[in-house]
């Protein structure tokens, strides 16, 4: 009987181990495997399963693409035709060309993770507030925190970020309309709804430039064509009255040319200097020696080796991992809070969870680590469950703290998020996580008695 | 059989007792490399060369990854040209790193540091950030 106990008892936390192959029916009608990007802490929106990613106000990412196929529209009806038989042929097809090459560009850079890091782990956020507490240097000066390095044989300052909870790499910066750190910050670009960070920075520059190269093509073919029908015997105003789409995009032209122009000649500089807009605002490295490039710790000094280590250098990884399955850690607040009711059966799990201690105490003896890591599972991190369950003797006094915890939790496990939480209730769940693994081992208590009523029917209440 | 994998689950879960993180090092700019130094909650585990061969080991690797080479170049010129869309069906230099990296880090664990009572963290899950190494309670002692 008791070994039937036991067996019982190891099997659902087996299986909870890998929520996303969760083969227990039970749990499934709980709570489905949630991916990672549906809790993610940032103030971004995703579509497509994850695949998306779009910062939560996309600016006016509309507009933009308004104007450019407006534009190009009223370009490749009104103006080709006469082009075409005019000049010749491939003015269309440059044009379209063109007008793919700025529309992909635009929405690499929109929907592209601009290089958000992910926010620090509880245990990492402890263990630095460790290291800054015992080291002393910020002793005089509560906060800001900064800690100071040498990149290059330069001093550089790291800011401790409060929302990440973390020292923000050389180059990060958190964007507060997003609310992540992202890296190699460049700027948060409302035309294009997105951070403009170390990954779609290219994206950005190609869209910028594609843009330059398609506004100033569309205008030379509109002045072309207007110059091209007065000549023919008309004058400019009747030109004009024949062709009136033609000064819409004049108009648009005119205007975009300008600032679209001078932003590329701007970025062109900053790529050419390994600058970033921010740091160019901020005057990080202009205050330094007078020689040139000598301030920037990045550059290269070498303006084709900046140029190719910023646009064709390798594409790092999305650190963030949006369409991964969320570990077991991340997704015990929304089983536990469906155990709360449930806790009528405590006594019995708790005879069950003592046995299993005894289970455990044997498993020591053939203490053998392999399989340890399972192949296929790096999204989970198994370790996440730091409930000693070897803390079995004290269930006595710690349930009513982990139901306390739970009872925190239970606003930010609701089942069906809305991903754009505030970063605050995501930020108490990262503070209470610790305090509610280290402090009670109900999850596993609290799991067992779920299975305990769910599972009346397999034989198993009839415990002593 | 499958009581016993359960139990050994069971047994990873059971008693971590501290994790360490070895942090970043940014003496070389933004490429990712960590810091070699030796943590001194680890001097009663594991070899403190075995440990600094790990770490330079992953580092070697990292800077492969964001290495700027011909290969490198030829990658983002061709995807410049093919406006990115080849990233789509492409998996790129570092990604196949990172499959190297996840492998030799899981080797490690199963050789060297599960043994010893360890497990190292793939620091990809971590954002890059640190190298999580978590310490198991040594059980005999405490039997």
């Amino acid at each position: 009987m008791m070994k039937n106990c036991e067996y019982q008892q190891i099997d659902p936390r087996a299986l909870s181990v890998s929520p996303s192959s969760a083969q227990n029916h039970t749990e499934k009608k709980v709570q489905r495997s949630r991916r990672k990007w549906e809790v993610f802490p940032g103030k971004n929106r995703f579509f497509c399963d994850g695949r998306i990613i779009l910062a939560r106000q996309s600016g006016v990412l509309p507009l933009t693409l308004g104007l450019i196929v407006v534009t190009c529209g009223l370009f490749f009806a009104f103006d080709c035709p006469f082009l075409v038989e005019h000049l010749t042929v491939f003015i269309p097809v440059i044009g379209g060309v063109l007008c793919v090459f700025v529309l992909i560009s635009l929405l690499r850079t929109s929907f592209t993770d601009p290089g958000i890091l992910p926010r620090a782990t509880p245990d990492e956020a402890a263990d630095i507030e460790k290291q800054i507490d015992t080291s002393g240097s910020s002793t005089y000066r509560p906060p800001p925190r900064t800690k100071e390095i040498l990149i290059n044989q330069q001093v550089v300052k790291l800011k401790y970020c409060f929302t990440c909870k973390m020292f923000r790499p050389p180059r990060t910066s958190h964007c507060s309309l997003c609310d992540n750190c992202v890296e190699r910050f460049d700027h948060h670009c409302p035309w294009v709804g997105n951070c403009v960070g170390k990954r779609n920075y290219r994206f950005f520059y190609s869209f910028i430039i594609s843009l330059s190269f398609l506004t100033s093509f569309i205008f030379g073919c509109v002045i072309t064509h207007i110059t091209l029908r007065s000549q023919e015997g008309k004058n400019l105003v009747q030109a004009i009255q024949e062709s009136p789409a033609s000064v819409v995009e004049l108009v648009i032209c005119f205007f975009s040319i300008w600032s679209i122009m001078g932003l590329s000649g701007f970025h062109t500089y900053l790529v050419a200097s390994n600058l970033t807009t921010n740091e160019d605002i901020k005057g990080s490295w202009s205050s330094k020696r007078c020689a040139e490039d000598s301030g920037n710790p990045y550059s290269y000094n070498s303006i084709i080796t900046n140029c190719c280590a910023t646009l064709c250098g390798p594409m790092p990884p999305s650190l963030i991992d949006r369409r991964g399955f969320l570990s077991f850690d991340e997704a015990i607040p929304a089983a536990s809070e469906m155990e709360l009711p449930r806790f009528a059966a405590k006594n019995d799990a708790h005879m069950c969870t003592q046995s299993t201690k005894d289970v455990l105490e044997r498993v020591v003896h053939s203490f053998d680590f392999h399989g340890l890591c399972p192949p296929g599972t790096p999204k989970t991190t198994p370790l996440g469950l730091e409930v000693s369950s070897m803390a079995a003797p004290s269930t006595e006094h710690s349930p009513s703290a982990g139901c306390s915890g739970q009872h925190a939790l239970q606003p930010v496990a609701a089942p069906c998020p809305p991903f754009s939480r505030s970063s605050k209730r995501r930020d108490s769940l990262h503070s209470i996580n610790p305090a509610f693994r280290l402090a009670s081992p109900s999850p596993p208590l609290s799991r067992t008695t779920w299975i305990l009523d769910d599972a009346t029917n397999m034989g198993f209440i009839s415990l002593p | 059989m499958a009581e016993t994998h359960s139990l050994q689950d069971m047994r990873q879960q059971a008693a971590v007792a501290a994790k360490v993180f070895i942090q970043r090092d940014y003496t070389k700019g933004t490429v990712c490399q960590f810091q070699t130094k030796f943590p001194s909650e680890l001097e009663t585990r594991i070899d403190k060369q075995q440990f600094e061969e790990t770490v330079q080991t992953l580092n070697n690797l990292y800077a492969e990854a964001e290495k700027l080479g011909s290969q490198s170049y030829v990658e983002g010129c061709l995807a410049c040209l093919t406006a990115y869309t080849i990233f789509l069906c492409m998996e790129t230099h570092y990604e196949k790193v990172l499959k190297k990296i996840a492998k030799y880090i899981q080797e490690q664990n199963d050789k060297i540091y599960a043994p010893r009572g360890l497990l190292l963290t793939d620091p990809i899950e971590r954002g890059l950030r640190v190298i999580e190494v978590t310490i198991f309670e040594d059980r005999s002692l405490t039997r």
